[in-house]
């Protein structure tokens, strides 16, 4: 290769001493600026790489004179987080629902912590504001299916609705229509019957009749329910799959079996216990 | 004699050191992967995907469901707050191809499983608002609808476990009676979870018959982040 380098007559700069069919081109260095910059790049990366985990070996890498892992990192922060609330959280777990009630700066932590975790577990299925949706119970009104004091929003929350935990909160209304317990004619009869509970139709002698045999056992004689079995009260005008004829008929032909997961499978129990109270001031207490 | 000008004389030469040059970057970056003891941690707990998951995933897939959900919980305290443990990557390591995601629209599924009721999700899938107002999500009420086409399951098995997934040849021969065992609240699931434990199993989609698409991606979504116990994981396992 040519290395003949010659000063351009016309700008007065050295060529790079190349030829290539008679064509030279001129030596244009990069900015000082830039190639320093360049420079102290891999003056940083050569640090960086003592510094931090970086160089693979066989079976593992170059940990890093910091020793800084994003693990670790996290854990000690969690760690650091824990410590801040434990002042709080410690209280939480040793007294009983009623003495957080009644301490206001506990009571004041506990709701605005289960404030904070209904928006992250519960909010998808129960609403942000708590008021539910179709198939999903509203927790602001007084309509509890399993209880609405205390006590009771604690263990459904522990333990959840109709799902494979051995304690959650068990009960199955029978599919009335497709499994053939009743007739269609007969099915319309009984929702005819639990409309009039509200004062929404007129019952006929015979649905008056088929509830007594068939759905008095959960829902009472009155129709007023029973929280031992989660059977809702029907005379209270609210509906939680939709007070239509036609969604009452579908109710008792195919039957409602809603189920909540067991969330002392996934929250510690401070947590739980924050939860109860900000459920049981959104509506609790009967 | 190894000079600048030799190589950009010699095309062979150029190409075979362009080629050793380039050869580098993948090699460190690659080989330690496979043989660095901490980048699959050891722990319990993870199978393959049942026949119906399967199914599911692959609707997942088809849906595109990853452009706007990721499966993968990074190890920050507001992600760990809000999803649960930090993804491992043994809990993706059967998935062919993963389903990490790079974009967050709607929330991390790594650990979705579990969390809501099946009626929930096929709520959610038919009508999203209808649970939850504040959603952007797409409504996918088609999928209640078809049925699950089933295509040719000990194939499909097959080709998975020909790049790494370890089906038996039990459980290729008893896919479609898996799919079945699955998903038909009739049928005998004992041997199902035996070959793969804690599977959920029932009719995922309570309002129709038929065995529809709608089963197979709640299936799916039902076993997400179920399989490993985190919590009998001993600390340094955990150490990178």
């Amino acid at each position: 290769m040519p290395t003949k380098i010659e000063k351009d007559s016309v700008t007065g700069r050295d060529t790079t001493g190349h030829e290539w069919d008679g064509i030279k081109e001129l030596n244009t260095p990069l900015p000082t600026w830039w190639v320093y910059t360049f420079y102290a790049c891999i003056v940083f990366a050569v640090v960086y790489s003592v510094l931090y985990p970086a160089w693979p070996w066989v079976n593992s890498h170059t940990a890093g004179l910091l020793g800084y892992t994003n693990r670790a990192e996290l854990t000690q922060s969690l760690d650091v987080q824990g410590r801040e609330r434990a002042k709080f959280v410690d209280r939480i777990r040793t007294a009983s629902l009623a003495q957080i009630r009644q301490d206001p700066e506990l009571y004041n932590f506990a709701i605005a912590g289960g404030r904070s975790a209904f928006q992250t577990n519960c909010m998808q299925c129960h609403g942000a504001g708590g008021a539910g949706s179709t198939g999903f119970p509203s927790l602001v009104d007084d309509d509890w299916l399993w209880g609405g004091k205390l006590e009771q929003i604690h263990q459904t929350i522990q333990y959840g609705v109709r799902n494979a935990n051995d304690k959650s909160r068990q009960s199955m209304m029978p599919r009335f229509g497709a499994d053939g317990l009743l007739t269609p004619q007969q099915v319309g009869a009984v929702t005819d019957y639990v409309l009039s509970l509200s004062g929404k139709a007129t019952a006929t002698p015979e649905g008056a009749k088929l509830f007594q045999e068939q759905c008095a056992a959960c829902h009472q004689p009155d129709g007023k329910g029973n929280q031992e079995m989660g059977a809702p009260n029907l005379t209270d005008g609210l509906w939680l799959y939709g007070g239509s004829r036609d969604a009452v008929y579908r109710s008792i032909f195919y039957a409602r079996n809603g189920s909540m997961p067991a969330w002392s499978e996934r929250l510690d129990e401070a947590t739980i216990k924050m939860l109860t109270l900000y459920v049981y001031s959104l509506g609790g207490g009967k | 004699m190894f000079s600048h000008a030799t190589i950009e004389k010699n095309a062979i030469l150029l190409l075979v050191l362009t080629l050793i040059t380039v050869s580098i970057g993948g090699i460190v970056q690659i080989i330690p992967l496979f043989t660095i003891e901490s980048t699959i941690e050891r722990v319990e707990g993870v199978r393959p995907y049942t026949p119906l998951e399967l199914m599911g995933r692959n609707i997942y897939v088809r849906e595109g469901c990853y452009l706007c959900h990721s499966q993968q919980i990074r190890p920050f305290k507001d992600e760990v707050e809000r999803y649960g443990h930090y993804s491992l990557a043994a809990e993706s390591m059967y998935d062919k191809p993963f389903q990490w995601g790079s974009k967050r629209t709607g929330p991390d599924l790594a650990r979705v499983g579990g969390r809501y009721s099946n009626d929930w999700h096929v709520q959610h899938l038919v009508s999203p608002r209808a649970v939850v107002p504040e959603s952007v999500m797409p409504a996918y009420p088609f999928l209640a609808q078809r049925r699950l086409e089933v295509p040719d399951l000990a194939a499909h098995l097959k080709a998975l476990r020909s790049v790494g997934v370890p089906y038996s040849d039990e459980m290729i021969a008893n896919a479609a009676a898996d799919l079945d065992a699955q998903v038909n609240p009739d049928a005998d699931p004992t041997a199902l979870l035996k070959r793969y434990p804690k599977a959920a199993v029932g009719k995922f989609n309570a309002e129709t018959g038929a065995v529809t698409e709608m089963d197979a991606l709640v299936a799916y979504l039902q076993m997400l982040g179920t399989l490993v116990r985190i919590s009998d994981i001993p600390p340094e396992r955990l150490r990178q």
